[in-house]
């Protein structure tokens, strides 16, 4: 391959985008790394505190886009203190120094002040795309200032972000130069906002064709504002509430009826469930719909709904659709691939899902590959049959509300049921664990679960072996976490090496000693090993013996980070 | 084997290490009646090793049994019985959403509370107890906090919702997440510059929290009153501990501002209704109390 002109060697590159494909072809040879590095514009770092901001720019220096996430996945669900880390001020600071070309940076977990927004709206003029998800720390000053400084913005899209809202006119930042944005999402954001200013947005944004609302805009501003962009592909309804006055409604419907485009709806953040007949001119054409955050929909009205969407591939929606509306999702949406079934907050159980929902779904939809499924019950059986059906599962994530609940029919754990999973998915990449689970389920994932990239195992287990089984028959796990489980030292320490082939491990309410973690420090220099300290006096000196509630260790370049906050002890 | 299904019991008004001794007595009481002798050696040498506190010594394999069906490892098998002890609330809640159950919290006494989250979060020693998940567990079901919030703040403004007067729509239980899990707000200490944020949800009473703000601002204050000084050195013996914070005996205050807008004391309502209003802390000089307005509003958020 060397007598190839690098030009040409730049340009098949060119035809490579994903990151992987990218990294592989780093590694085939020096002249290779060299032309990779020099022509890589977008990079995805999956652990801020894996390497340096400074290395990064050395190594790219076409650098265009970067992605960064933070904290650990268990962060979600308020298992890691406040103050952890993850700050995205010193890579925009480095970004800035380096003179990168920056366009787009998309972040998820992380702590994000309105600092580094002042910073990155000034320092990279030709930012054009901006995505948090998970973000925390910033307000709508941070968001004015993105709007006010970044000419040719593009994208500013906020997702599941706890902004603090200022109330400010964040929007009218916005200036009437400002023509080019194609994605616009504030969902997230709690406070008021000026309908006349975004109307005036949205009328000059030709090439606008995301729009994501948040619950303070009412259903006449809607109306006003679909009207003045039918070339929107994607819709968040921020509120759909009755209105008093019958016309704005009528109206609605008939600038629905205008919106030919629109292939995905979300939001419906306050809703009064008929005022969703507004939306029934769309949803023949939907491929995504969002009803999750729409709590107090009743089941009859979801499944009317259901019934006009033959042509979803997406759907994310609360339980109170219930069993009997999970079978109308099988007969109507033949070509779902994603689903999510979020809880509700009602404890009537009558209305829940169970393991027949998700029966019926793998009998209707042979193309799901994604799950998330929030249930009371699951089966073994159901598993087995669901396996059968639907071979094809990329993403299986299982939360029985009981966490520790076995098969309600014969009273086992579901140690079969998750076995047939992983045996007939080949393919599957993620796996999430609940119910009453042995070490067997785990030597069937070690056994089958070839592929299997990030496992998440809360309240399983009987021993070390069942940890070990899935450190030695996993060879492409990258993202381990679990919590509550009786792993200890020896899990922890049979094989130390595994962990540099992986992002990260955490550990948390588990039978891991401090002891155990500083050997495991000691040995393998190039990870991290936190752990958190809450309860203790800062200074204390922890026992060796003494067991460790979270422990979170990933491998990385960047040595000790300076960051941390007093609770954690980085050995 | 023999699997003794009474340490389920918990007497709530009892804290957890009282109901786990209250425990083990019963158990002990029983166990002689059931006639320990007719185990078999390995169940015995189990019961021994488990009627300890404590785990046994890290060997090779630890048994994982619980009673009450939760989880255990000796139904269908033939291993010995493996009993557990501990405290475990025998409520089976399944969802964790503490707002709508906010009023559940306010009926359950505050030591249950504090040991639900014990169970949860301390580096107690790991008995058997945390295994499972019978009652609302910190991070189950595995939700984010945001759609928590979202939740809280949705069944808070009751369907059907009046009519909304466009402009002055207040977002009902909106800014921040009353009473989900991870409530963060902000505490403003007078004569600190640098504000801090604390998790609500992380403490149950109104002590815990002034304990709290002590550690968080005893530090800040000892540097600012100590600002002469070359480094940024903790000098432990000067941090003047932060007391009185609820009573008006010491030279802070604690208040807070309402999702009214008004500031008020704090201290006043039961502390899950305070949690589900409070928008925002502050700690005022007690000296300068009279000076401040309680109950009126400098500038207006919501409307």
């Amino acid at each position: 391959m060397n007598y190839f002109p690098d030009e040409v060697i730049e340009h098949i590159f060119e035809y490579v985008g994903s990151h992987r494909d990218r990294n592989a072809l780093s590694l085939v040879c020096r002249s290779w790394y060299r032309i990779e590095r020099c022509t890589r514009e977008k990079v995805f770092i999956g652990n801020c505190y894996s390497i340096t901001p400074e290395r990064l720019i050395q190594r790219f220096p076409s650098l265009k886009s970067l992605t960064l996430k933070g904290k650990p996945h268990f962060a979600d669900f308020s298992l890691v203190p406040h103050g952890w880390g993850g700050f995205v001020y010193p890579w925009i600071e480095a970004l800035a120094k380096g003179k990168v070309a920056l366009e787009e940076l998309r972040l998820k977990r992380m702590v994000v002040s309105d600092e580094s927004l002042e910073l990155l709206s000034r320092a990279f003029p030709n930012f054009k795309s901006l995505v948090l998800v998970s973000c925390e720390e910033f307000t709508t000053d941070g968001l004015a200032a993105i709007a006010a400084n970044c000419k040719w913005l593009r994208e500013l899209d906020l997702q599941e972000n706890e902004v603090d809202d200022h109330k400010g006119q964040w929007l009218s930042c916005f200036p009437d130069s400002c023509t080019s944005l194609v994605s616009l999402n504030f969902a997230c954001l709690k406070g008021e906002i000026n309908t006349g200013v975004l109307e005036r947005l949205v009328a000059r944004s030709p090439n606008l064709k995301s729009l994501r609302l948040n619950r303070s805009v009412p259903l006449d501003a809607l109306q006003r504002i679909l009207a003045r962009a039918p070339q929107l592909v994607d819709l968040g309804v921020g509120s759909l509430v009755h209105d008093p006055a019958m016309e704005t409604f009528a109206k609605l419907m008939t600038t629905m009826n205008k919106c030919k485009s629109i292939t995905s709806l979300s939001g419906f953040l306050e809703v009064t469930p008929r005022c969703l007949t507004a939306m029934y001119p769309i949803l023949p054409k939907l491929t995504s719909l969002n009803l999750s955050y729409a709590a107090g929909i009743p089941g009859s009205d979801l499944i009317k709904l259901i019934r006009h969407c033959k042509k979803l591939q997406r759907l994310w929606i609360m339980d109170s659709i219930g069993d009997k509306g999970l079978g109308v999702v099988a007969n109507t949406c033949k070509e779902l691939q994603e689903l999510r079934v979020f809880p509700s907050d009602n404890i009537g159980q009558h209305a829940a899902v169970t393991e027949k929902g998700l029966v019926a779904i793998s009998m209707g939809c042979p193309k799901l590959h994604s799950l998330l499924y929030f249930c009371h019950q699951m089966t073994n059986a159901a598993l087995i049959t669901v396996a059968k059906n639907c071979p094809n599962f990329i993403r299986f994530r299982l939360a029985i509300l009981d966490a520790t609940k076995p098969d309600p029919d014969t009273n086992q754990p579901l140690d079969e049921g998750f076995g047939a999973i992983v045996q007939s998915c080949r393919r599957l990449r993620r796996l999430s664990l609940s119910g009453q689970l042995t070490d067997k389920v785990f030597l069937y994932i070690g056994m089958y679960a070839e592929q299997l990239e990030m496992l998440s195992i809360a309240f399983a287990g009987e021993s070390d072996k069942g940890m070990l089984y899935v450190l030695n028959g996993c060879k492409k796990l990258r993202k381990l976490e679990i919590r509550d489980c009786p792993f200890g030292n020896t899990a922890l320490l049979t094989d130390v090496g595994k962990y540099e082939t992986m992002r990260s491990l955490w550990m948390s309410s588990c039978e891991v000693t401090v002891g155990a973690c500083k050997v495991l420090a000691m040995k393998m220099p190039r990870l991290n090993v936190e752990i958190f300290n809450e309860n203790e006096p800062a200074d204390c000196e922890p026992d060796d013996v003494q067991k460790v509630e979270k422990m979170y260790l990933y491998r990385t370049l960047a040595g000790k980070r300076k960051d941390a906050p007093e609770y954690v002890w980085t050995l | 084997m023999l699997s003794i299904p009474l340490a389920g019991i918990s007497i709530p008004f009892l804290s957890k290490k009282q109901n786990q001794r209250a425990n083990i007595t019963l158990l002990l009481l029983f166990s002689s009646v059931f006639n320990v002798a007719a185990m078999d050696e390995s169940s015995r040498n189990d019961m021994k090793l488990e009627l300890r506190l404590a785990p046994p010594g890290a060997e090779e394999q630890q048994h994982w049994g619980f009673i009450n069906g939760i989880r255990t490892t000796t139904t269908k098998r033939d291993e010995s019985s493996v009993l557990s002890l501990g405290y475990f609330p025998h409520a089976t809640i399944t969802t964790t959403t503490t707002t709508s159950s906010s009023s559940q919290a306010a009926a359950l006494p505050l030591h249950n509370n504090n040991a639900d989250k014990k169970v949860a979060n301390t580096a107690v020693p790991n008995t058997s107890q945390k295994r499972t998940a019978p009652g609302p567990v910190v991070g189950w079901p595995p939700i984010r906090s945001f759609r928590k919030n979202l939740a809280n703040s949705s069944s808070s403004s009751k369907s059907p919702p009046p009519p909304p007067e466009h402009h002055n729509k207040v977002v009902v239980g909106g800014g921040g997440g009353g009473g989900g899990k991870g409530m963060f707000v902000k505490i403003n200490m007078d004569g600190v510059p640098i504000g801090r944020k604390v998790d609500l949800n992380a403490y149950d009473s109104y002590e815990n929290l002034s304990n709290a703000v002590d550690q968080l601002f005893k530090g800040l204050l000892a540097a600012q009153r100590d600002s002469s000084g070359g480094g940024v050195n903790k000098l432990q013996e000067e941090e003047k501990v932060i007391t009185g914070l609820l009573d008006g005996s010491g030279e802070y205050t604690l208040v807070y501002e309402d999702n009214e807008g008004d500031r008020m004391l704090v201290g006043d309502v039961p502390w899950h209704m305070f949690v589900s209003t409070v928008k925002r802390l502050r700690v005022l000089k007690s000296s300068e109390l009279s000076a401040f307005t309680l109950g009126g509003k400098q500038d207006k958020d919501a409307t």
